[in-house]
């Protein structure tokens, strides 16, 4: 029994450290005075501070936030839909059709939603004269991708918790609105937060579909951060990641809050 | 009444119709175009570059040119060992935490979904100052005397083998904790009682019990990783080729869509059995509930 405990301690030791030191070393390394990222030459807030005034860096942030809350406000709106359907509809004509596209986008290559994704795109410009690329083909882009995990989330809500209190409401003569309204929508907000969470961050730190469907005026942070870090490591970039890192913890309790109540 | 009930199921066809039209217009509808694209001529001086045709040129040069067969093949050597070695990593994890005590797992689990919810391009790049030239891991290696003159990791195949078990050992932890925490350990004590020694006990008790979370968590590191472009790209070198980073280049570089279509076309192919076993899975552990 000890020896197993040893192991269980062992192993989890290892796999953390394995997913852990690299970002620490990253957020230690956004406090270096040195231009260099692997050379440590003392504590500075340098970086910090050419970040802050860095406007290109900052605008590519503003617009990756909006885009993020758009599409992930849409997506859930949507994939609330899509998983209450699929939770609660079993029977329409081609609901097989709608189980599997539902699914899709969460299976579907990257690189091939991006490539599809901007020959639509392409094509309604040259029949419909639009949209233009940029934040709309972006969110469009984005909310496509989301919504499949939303509707999981919201799916897997819906077939955990007991029917008959839906039931229930119906018999008292409740309207299906009212009902869903009342009864439904309070029981699955938790999953509808997390959801929209889970969207957000997807959209906030997309770059595949956001590089096919951008359009050549458009550069959002993910955008940024790829064509700088194509040309080697940057301290800028390490002061990004420990905001993203801190954001992201304080966002996974706010979730981990949510879905547990 | 009548016309209440008339009034929901107006309601309940608009619930059905909206992320139906959506999916369809913006899912299913790009992909029948990149089919037709694929089988398009490309034409540089037109714009958009693409002459549509019922041509099956773009194909046959998938099959005939050296570099795509072989862009296609190291793409499934690649996800292949590098969803091994996150399932030798990632199943001692699963087990040990769905072996400790109930109150502490909730938080090793947010330890393990936590990188996940920071940007992927971000941890990307943490391996790029770890395994450069003059990076951190050589810095250690030299300083500790272990090797003088270590090689190069960052730009071979073996950095894009780590990106990937880095990048998607979450989405391999996840499904195979979700499967050994609803294990009943009282069968373990069955086999030792009747004399297994503890190995024998995992290989013919514990594992194939977990099969389901296995194959779950194998198809999501394995589906993603073929088509994987960032790792290739940032920690690869021009040695390393796989199918994602093909596509990518074709597109952006050559600006060749009618290849870039079939490229994505053929790695649709390659993934409709994963897929297809992963839609299966998905079903049937909804079923379950």
């Amino acid at each position: 029994m000890v020896g197993r405990a040893r192991f269980a301690f062992t192993v989890l030791c290892f796999g953390y450290a394995f997913l852990y030191v690299p970002i620490a070393l990253v957020i230690a390394y956004s406090f270096n005075a040195s231009r260099l990222v692997t050379v440590w030459a003392g504590f500075s807030l340098h970086w910090w501070q050419a970040l802050l005034h860095n406007e290109a860096m900052l605008s590519a942030a503003w617009l990756s936030l909006r885009i993020a809350l758009v599409s992930a406000t849409l997506s859930t709106l949507l994939g609330l839909a899509a998983g209450y359907v699929l939770a609660r509809v079993p029977r329409f004509p081609g609901r097989m059709l709608f189980g599997s596209l539902v699914i899709a986008p969460m299976v579907m290559p990257e690189v091939v939603m991006g490539i599809s994704m901007l020959l639509l795109f392409v094509g309604s410009q040259q029949f419909l004269g639009g949209p233009d690329r940029g934040f709309l083909t972006i969110v469009i882009g984005h909310t496509t991708f989301s919504l499949s995990f939303v509707a999981i989330v919201v799916q897997a809500r819906l077939a955990d918790f007991d029917r008959s209190l839906e039931e229930a409401a119906m018999d008292l003569g409740a309207t299906p609105w009212t009902t869903f309204r009342t009864v439904t929508l309070p029981l699955i907000a938790p999953a509808l937060g997390s959801g929209w969470l889970l969207a957000f961050t997807l959209s906030l730190d997309d770059l595949i579909m956001t590089q096919f469907v951008a359009g050549a005026a458009t550069q959002t942070l993910p955008m940024r951060v790829y064509s700088s870090v194509r040309l080697g490591v940057d301290p800028q970039i390490n002061v990004l990641a420990t905001i993203i890192v801190a954001v992201a913890a304080a966002a996974l309790i706010v979730s981990v809050r949510l879905t547990r109540r | 009444m009548g016309r209440k009930s008339a009034a929901g199921d107006l309601t309940m066809r608009a619930v059905i119709a909206l992320p139906f039209a959506w999916l369809i217009l913006f899912f299913l509808l790009p992909s029948a175009l990149v089919l037709a694209i694929a089988l398009g001529t490309n034409a540089p001086d037109a714009a958009p570059p693409v002459e549509l045709g019922w041509s099956l040129a773009n194909f046959g040069l998938l099959f005939t040119d050296d570099l795509y067969v072989a862009a296609w093949l190291s793409s499934l050597r690649i996800a292949a060992t590098s969803t091994l070695a996150a399932l030798l990593l990632g199943y001692p994890m699963a087990y040990a935490i769905a072996r400790t005590r109930p109150e502490r797992r909730p938080l090793l689990l947010m330890l393990v979904v936590l990188p996940f919810w920071t940007s992927f391009l971000i941890r990307v790049y943490a391996w790029m100052g770890l395994l450069a030239e003059n990076g951190i891991l050589n810095q250690v290696l030299r300083w500790s005397g272990l090797a003088a003159h270590p090689g190069t990791i960052l730009g071979t195949e073996w950095a894009v083998h780590l990106g990937i078990v880095y990048g998607y050992l979450p989405f391999m932890v996840l499904p195979l904790y979700a499967t050994l925490e609803k294990l009943d350990w009282s069968l373990l004590e069955a086999a030792a009682d009747l004399g297994a020694r503890p190995i024998a006990a995992f290989f013919t008790v514990t594992l194939p019990l977990s099969l389901p979370g296995i194959v779950a968590g194998c198809l999501m590191v394995f589906i993603p990783a073929v088509g994987e472009f960032v790792i290739p790209d940032l920690l690869g070198g021009t040695g390393t080729l796989m199918i994602g980073k093909v596509l990518w280049d074709e597109f952006f570089t050559n600006a060749d869509w009618p290849i870039a279509s079939a490229v994505a076309i053929c790695l649709l192919v390659l993934l409709v059995g994963p897929i297809a076993l992963f839609q299966r899975q998905q079903a049937r552990s909804l079923e379950r509930r």
